[in-house]
């Protein structure tokens, strides 16, 4: 339970930090909050022979809203976001998703940043990301690049960063118009990591009907996924049980979940589908609360 | 390979430093370098809370940091609760009135956790289940959930009726 010997650098600088990386290639490993990667190492799952601490670099922190995108420097904590004022009325389904990352002692300390290039499956930052048109932006040897979350995960933590890159921000479009929105896990216990989890967002027009809607899933395949499917059945649609139950059997061919002790993959499957359900008649009274 | 490193940082007040290598995990260095063993070790990989310290005033889980990340922090252990003449902590007198331990061992990690809650005014303290997904973060093998549920909410009366 104690990690393999590793040596440690503290770069005050983003170039500094990307220097690191081109010169330790495989054998460096990036650490930003440490929630995921200190029990890997503890468990002698990663032994890398350098950790690149990210915690000491001023440009890779700071979170601030510029217009409707919401910014996050890679090291900005989960509770910073959590504590974002009026954020629940901004966006619920970002506001309740982050609520749901671990608990209080994880969320002061692991980072947006860190949770996105970790790609864990059963994560909320990565559908947060596919659900609210994100992008993330890169930096490496050649220079900064822009990634838009749909390009981004690949599949069981991996995404399309290369390995000589760190991921500095994370940029998110909240929504506007007459919206609703909400996230929903099922745990076995209180900030466990998800059983499955889903995400839904609901944009109705002038005359009532859904114009746009979003449905991501996490716990149920090797990334996280938009569920396109789900999308398609309710653009367009009266939103109500009839919408919202046609909607949740169309994520039936986009998943993909194993089984596992906490679940089989069946089991996901039901309780991924009830989740939708769940989170598109809650995403619903949000948008008739508001109205 | 991972060379020792000398680490000052603030705890309880005080400058503190010693010698670790960059692998030795917070929890660790407070208990077997510092010798402030109030800083419990349970799970070792961030499940169970009993190492649970403030950093910078946030409450964290010291065995998922290293030591060396620490350096020039201002941390707060569980030795740190009472005041300067023993006087127990709001939390701490407030768990030991409502009997909210029993074998003790999860104890220094609930109180760090409640402490930081105390200090955010205790919201949403009435109710129940979302003061116990607050506390879910801590795990009590005795199950003694009941009584420290109780104390918490005392700890916040006290605590409120101290500011008005």
């Amino acid at each position: 339970m104690k990690p393999a010997p590793f040596d440690y650098a503290a770069p005050r600088t983003l170039e500094e930090a990307v220097a690191l990386l081109a010169e330790h290639g495989d054998e460096a490993k990036v650490i930003a909050g440490g929630q995921s990667l200190v029990p890997l190492l503890a468990f002698r799952l990663a032994a890398p022979g350098l950790l690149v601490d990210l915690n000491r670099v001023p440009e890779l922190a700071g979170l601030r809203l510029e217009g409707d995108t919401l910014v996050a420097g890679a090291i900005t904590r989960h509770r910073d976001v959590e504590s974002l004022p009026g954020l629940t009325e901004r966006c619920a389904m970002l506001a309740d998703g982050v609520s749901v990352i671990g608990h209080v002692a994880i969320r002061n300390r692991g980072t947006v940043g860190g949770s996105v290039a970790h790609a864990d499956p059963a994560a909320e930052w990565p559908s947060l990301l596919l659900a609210l048109d994100g992008e993330v932006e890169a930096r490496g040897p050649a220079g900064t690049r822009t990634i838009a979350a749909a390009d981004l995960f690949e599949t069981y933590f991996t995404t399309t960063l290369r390995p000589d890159e760190i991921l500095t921000q994370v940029r998110l479009r909240l929504p506007n118009g007459r919206v609703g929105s909400a996230y929903l896990e099922l745990a076995r216990r209180h900030g466990d990591f998800a059983i499955a989890g889903a995400g839904a967002l609901l944009r109705l027009d002038g005359g009532g009907r859904i114009d746009d809607a979003r449905v991501v899933l996490i716990g149920v395949a090797d990334r996280a996924v938009r569920s396109n499917a789900a999308e398609g059945v309710l653009r367009g649609a009266e939103p109500g049980p009839e919408a919202f139950a046609e909607a949740a059997e169309a994520i039936d061919g986009e998943i993909d979940p194993v089984s596992d002790l906490h679940g089989s993959a069946e089991y996901r499957r039901i309780v991924a589908t009830v989740l939708v359900r769940r989170a598109l008649a809650r995403a619903l009274e949000r948008v008739r609360r508001e109205a | 390979m991972g060379g020792e490193r000398e680490i000052t940082l603030r705890v309880n007040g005080r400058e503190l430093s010693g010698v670790a290598e960059p692998r030795m995990t917070l929890a660790d260095f407070l208990r077997d370098v510092l010798g402030l063993t109030g800083t419990h070790l349970g799970c070792e990989h961030g499940v169970c809370g009993a190492c649970t310290i403030l950093l910078d005033g946030r409450s964290v889980r010291s065995c998922l940091m290293f030591a060396v990340q620490a350096e020039g922090h201002e941390l707060v252990t569980v030795e740190g609760l009472e005041g300067p003449d023993g006087t127990l902590s709001p939390a701490q007198e407030a768990f030991s009135a409502n009997h909210a331990l029993q074998c003790g061992f999860c104890t220094p990690g609930f109180l760090m956790a409640v402490t930081e809650y105390l200090a955010e005014g205790a919201p949403d303290v009435d109710d129940e289940e979302a003061l116990r997904a607050r506390l879910s973060g801590n795990i009590c093998r005795c199950t003694g959930y009941q009584n420290i549920v109780k104390a918490v909410r005392a700890a916040a009366a006290d605590v409120r009726g101290g500011a008005a």
